[in-house]
């Protein structure tokens, strides 16, 4: 049924929301990391329990998209109309008869319970010990994202139908602007310039972008809120084209998302049908076509201008700026590149208004960011928190602090492009200035947490080697530049190194940061600088001791068999290449000719015998 | 997957190729193709992803067929296919075992699974084993770094993977 003005998409969402509904809801979270832990079982196990006992009328089963919680995955939540809830981590399947039976009543025993951690500043107040707030989040894991009823029951669309119909696009743009929303995707700039940049643009052919290239390992927000929401982009990217000017929009996505991908093209298809996407939205003359294109795996492509040459289907090299794409982006029209959490935010704020948006957050960057936290954190997963909140609170309160009582090292911000925040700068309120101040960055917000057991001369190591794999090749500072520095950190990693070869990582970082064409080449060298000011002192055991402190670098360590050693033999069935050896009850030895450094035995030993050093 | 009878340079297509190139006829055929050959070149990505799941790789033959369907020059496809790391055009194994090399699979050891990837298959990465059996390759981050460290084979992810465990992930592909 096409829907073809605001009065008619009020009634059908209230109709929707007075829709007869079973007295229980069960969200059960079917995001890509829930399904690859079996929420699949858990799913099916729910069904057959509902169609064995008949508990049809009693039960709405909603598969809905990650709710953040991932190192609970399974998850799965009950809850009603009155605000109770009771949220199941670990869950499996022959746990399902015991939590249907317990109902909202009380938590089923035997089971992981959760308490929900964050609100909706939409609709509610934080209580106690709510520290997230979600916006970008608001209808992931909430809602099934492949039923735009859903999304409609929850306020959906009703911002693009007061835009298109009630609206001036400068008016769209000076409500994006006054919000002082800023591009998420890691650079903070203001989105509403952006968008008056196009808008000033002739009339004619314009496009909106949508950047669905999520390729910063580490950062899996975008993925969660396609996901989950795929809506709430669509809806946002309707309102961009109708505030510059585009008729046309692309979501640029990478094909290592499959669902998606999936959830996006259904979401695109249903849209179609109900006349938010297409010809006369709303009744307004406003005509709006989205399609999608993929990426074929180069991280380059985030780059706004390589993902323009993708599109076009050229290889993904990117190209100087200025001209910027708001006056020649796709087929040399004027474009706007949009990330995905950013135009999560867009709805939000056209329905609670400006004012609303820059009471969270701070002054200077208001909203909230979703942080993906990951590395030997306890609680991976995602956190959507108002900006400047600090890596603490972050960290310990809502990831629960490093992962088997380890002690905190430090935290990755902004992937290859970003640095390494110490303990120091634990207590610094984190938004975009702030995080620049202290030689990191925001980037797209993946926060790899490290231990005492990371050594940060090899995590340096691993994003050189990631940049320069994926370097496009373009431009000689990054191509060839980054290799070097990689050959450089090997020869340190390995044993060779000394102080000329420290002198010359600096010198080359700084002449790779000045004259890279593009963001990857004059980012790359900024993990080496910022492990390099907080952690010399590893690399100068590395150079001077030939030492690596964190037991990591293969060449710089030994493992040896000590007194302690009994000779039960498990360390010698579980080397790979048959390098230890001993009789039965006595000390073992290790032919360290042969030994490739592994650690399979130190890991195996129950007697702590075998020593690293 | 269709084999190849190539005598002095000159290859026939098998039976079973030629379906696949009918296929992938049929998909370009039912593009929007615009008139305007600049903007017909946009679909050349779908359309290598779609000939990439039909052939299980880009051969030559495929890369032309392509380049004449959508107007542009083989050495203009090649230029793409060899940019992006997704498209191969070599045949690959048929349990594509990918590991991934995101930044927290490798603080969690993704490391070490490869290197016994590596040495319990005897090829490197981005190569097959001789009875084409396994494909060892690599990837950055497939978002699920709640299970890291995280391997793929044929889309089937496995999840808090090391050295160990690695015999058994082998032995679950039967052939």
């Amino acid at each position: 049924m096409r829907i073809d003005s605001p009065a008619a998409l009020a009634e059908y969402a209230a109709a929707l929301k007075a829709r007869k509904h079973a007295p229980v809801k069960l969200l059960v979270s079917m995001g890509t990391c829930g399904i690859a832990a079996g929420t699949g079982e858990v799913l099916k196990a729910i069904n057959d329990y509902i169609a064995e006992h008949k508990l049809d009328g009693a039960f709405d089963v909603i598969e809905v998209g990650c709710m953040g919680l991932c190192y609970a995955e399974p998850v799965i939540m009950l809850t009603d109309d009155k605000g109770k809830r009771i949220i199941y981590g670990d869950v499996t399947p022959h746990q399902i008869p015991a939590i249907m039976q317990a109902g909202l009543e009380a938590p089923a025993t035997g089971t992981h319970t959760i308490d929900r951690c964050w609100y909706y500043p939409e609709d509610e107040s934080p209580a106690e010990g709510e520290l997230q707030a979600r916006i970008v989040l608001r209808n992931t894991g909430r809602i099934n994202p492949e039923d735009i009823d859903q999304y409609v029951a929850e306020g959906g669309y009703s911002a693009l139908a007061k835009v298109v119909t009630s609206m001036k696009p400068q008016e769209v743009i000076d409500v994006i602007s006054a919000s002082n929303l800023r591009g998420r995707g890691g650079a903070g700039f203001p989105t509403g310039k952006k968008w008056s940049f196009a808008a000033a643009q002739p009339e004619g052919e314009k496009f909106i972008i949508c950047n669905a290239d999520e390729g910063d390992p580490g950062a899996f927000m975008d993925r969660a809120v396609l996901e989950g929401d795929p809506n709430a982009v669509l809806e946002a990217m309707a309102i961009g084209g109708y505030a510059i000017g585009a008729h046309n929009g692309v979501i640029y996505i990478r094909a290592e998302y499959p669902l998606a991908v999936k959830r996006l093209e259904n979401a695109i298809k249903q849209a179609e049908e109900k006349g938010f996407l297409g010809k006369n939205i709303f009744g307004s003359g406003f005509d709006f076509k989205l399609e999608i294109k993929f990426g074929a795996g180069a991280f380059v492509c985030g780059e706004e201008t390589a993902l323009i040459h993708s599109i076009e289907g050229q290889r993904g090299e990117p190209t100087f700026k200025p001209p910027f794409p708001a006056i020649q982006g796709l087929w040399k029209r004027p474009t706007v590149v949009n990330n995905v959490e950013t135009y999560a935010c867009i709805a939000a704020i056209i329905r609670k208004g400006a004012d609303w948006f820059k009471g969270l957050g701070t002054a200077g960057s208001p909203g909230t960011k979703v942080f993906a936290l990951a590395g030997k954190i306890s609680k991976v997963g995602l956190a959507e928190v108002p900006m400047g909140m600090t890596l603490r609170q972050i960290i310990y309160e809502i990831g629960g602090g490093i992962k088997d009582g380890r002690e905190f090292k430090a935290v990755q911000t902004g992937g290859p492009s970003g640095g390494c925040i110490t303990k120091k700068n634990l207590d610094l309120q984190i938004d975009y200035e702030a995080l620049k101040s202290i030689g990191s960055m925001m980037g797209s917000g993946g926060m790899i947490v490290m231990d005492e057991d990371d050594c940060m001369v090899n995590i340096a190591k691993f994003f050189l080697d990631f940049t320069a794999d994926e370097s496009c090749g373009k431009c000689t500072p990054c191509r060839v530049g980054n290799r070097r520095m990689l050959e450089l950190l090997n020869k340190i990693t390995s044993g060779e190194g000394n102080m000329e070869i420290l002198e010359k990582l600096k010198t080359l970082s700084a002449t790779i940061k000045d004259t890279a064409l593009c963001g990857l080449g004059q980012t790359a060298p900024n993990p080496v600088l910022s492990t390099l000011a907080n952690f010399e002192d590893e690399y100068l055991a590395h150079v001077k001791d030939h030492r690596c402190p964190a037991g990591v670098c293969a060449n710089l360590i030994q493992f040896n068999v000590t007194d302690k050693c009994v000779g039960c033999g498990l360390c010698a069935k579980r080397c790979p290449v048959g390098a230890i050896s001993g009789e039965k009850k006595m000390k073992h030895a290790i032919n360290q000719a042969k030994c490739i450094k592994c650690g399979a035995c130190f890991n195996a030993c129950k007697f702590h015998a075998i020593a690293k050093i | 997957m269709g084999e190849m009878h190539c005598v002095n340079g000159v290859c026939e297509m098998s039976s079973r190729k030629s379906s696949q190139m009918e296929a992938l006829d049929a998909y370009i055929k039912s593009l929007p193709l615009a008139d305007n050959p600049t903007r017909k070149r946009g679909f050349l990505i779908q359309t290598l992803h779609k000939a990439q799941s039909l052939f299980g790789y880009l051969p030559v033959e495929v890369q032309s067929f392509v380049a004449e369907r959508l107007g542009i020059s083989l050495a203009e496809v090649y230029g793409v296919i060899s940019f992006y790391s997704f498209f191969t055009d070599k045949p690959i194994g048929r349990y594509a075992i990918n590991v991934c090399t995101g930044t927290a699979c490798f603080v969690k050891g993704a490391a070490q699974v490869v290197d016994e990837l590596k040495r319990k298959l005897g090829v490197s990465e981005g190569e097959t084993t001789p009875d084409g059996k396994y494909f060892l390759g690599v990837l950055r981050c497939l978002g699920a770094c709640s299970m890291a460290p995280v391997v793929m084979v044929n889309g089937k992810v496995y999840g808090h993977m090391t050295a160990e465990k690695v015999q058994g992930l082998l032995d679950d592909c039967k052939d």
